[in-house]
């Protein structure tokens, strides 16, 4: 993933806030987060995650034009290849195993960031729930409009052999 | 707000409700605010012919959200320094989770704390640490 403009917008941090039910006056109220020590509204902490709708790339988002592997008339929209490598949990690009933020500071509505990620570790585990686990590792580096470090993050990805058992 | 040095034990906890009853209206108000938008999340006809799993379920990150909200809660806003967790069961719509923090230790103004997260049956959903500067 890189991207190259990540705004950091005051309804965004809104609508993030309210997605994992958190009513913190701080993530919407500027006159209230003024009187707070960071001084302004601050973003959730696992709110740099949300880079993802600035990735002209994610493919986690349906894109104009292109095919979408969720349902639609069938119950996908993309026909499976054959022999096709690595089953993700069923499709979906696998599972998140791990998430690590390192802050160096907090991202507040103003910032502008950029964000390069790097491959990292890859490693593979035999489990009795879901097959061959595949594992890789991914760092994240997110710089501000300086170009000063505000976040490390460091994510752990999943394939497996087979869905999960229940 | 911020907790202090002289107020911490090794041991101490805090817990909070993360969520009653997880309604799948919310893991896709998730979708929405985060950009992930994958059918595993939101689409149970995929899900569930496709993918072979029961249902839907949350995003890793949700939870990591929720659970962020009860640190910061406790910790104070702004003061998270690290925040890191594993994903060790996945979460369905109609789970309820509690999360607690638990104090690991307190040096050079930093209180490291271990955080679990489980679900109505006792199982652990998300386990981790976060790190947060503390006052004098």
């Amino acid at each position: 993933m890189a991207v190259d403009k990540f705004p950091i917008e005051a309804s965004h941090i809104l609508m993030f806030a309210r997605s994992i039910g958190d009513d913190n006056q701080i993530y919407y109220d500027a006159d209230y987060a003024a009187g707070t020590e960071p001084g302004s509204v601050i973003a959730p902490p696992t709110f740099a995650q949300s880079s993802a709708q600035f990735d002209p790339n994610y493919f986690l988002r349906p894109k104009i034009g292109e095919d979408w592997f969720g349902s639609g008339k069938e119950p996908t929209g993309v026909k499976k290849k054959e022999g096709g490598s690595g089953g993700g949990g069923g499709g979906g690009g696998g599972l998140h195993a791990e998430q690590h933020f390192e802050y160096h500071r907090h991202l507040k509505p103003g910032d502008v960031l950029t964000a390069e990620t790097k491959p990292g570790k890859t490693w593979e585990k035999e489990s009795k729930r879901a097959g061959k686990l595949m594992f890789s590792e991914s760092v994240t580096e997110y710089r501000d409009q300086n170009g000063e470090l505000v976040i490390t993050a460091t994510g752990v990805g999943v394939r497996t052999e087979r869905p999960v058992d229940q | 707000m911020a907790l202090k040095v002289s107020e911490l034990k090794v041991g101490d906890t805090y817990s909070e409700c993360l969520v009653e009853d997880l309604k799948r209206t919310q893991i896709v108000q998730y979708a929405g605010s985060s950009g992930d938008y994958n059918p595993l999340h939101t689409d149970e006809v995929f899900t569930t012919k496709v993918a072979g799993y029961p249902s839907v379920f949350a995003h890793g990150m949700l939870t990591m959200g929720m659970t962020g909200r009860m640190v910061t809660n406790y910790v104070g806003d702004g003061r998270l320094t690290k925040y890191g967790v594993r994903f060790t069961n996945q979460v369905w719509p109609g789970d309820t989770l509690n999360s607690t923090a638990t104090v690991e230790s307190v040096e050079n103004n930093i209180v490291r704390l271990a955080l679990e997260t489980k679900n109505q049956d006792g199982a652990t959903v998300l386990s981790g640490y976060a790190e947060a500067r503390v006052d004098d």
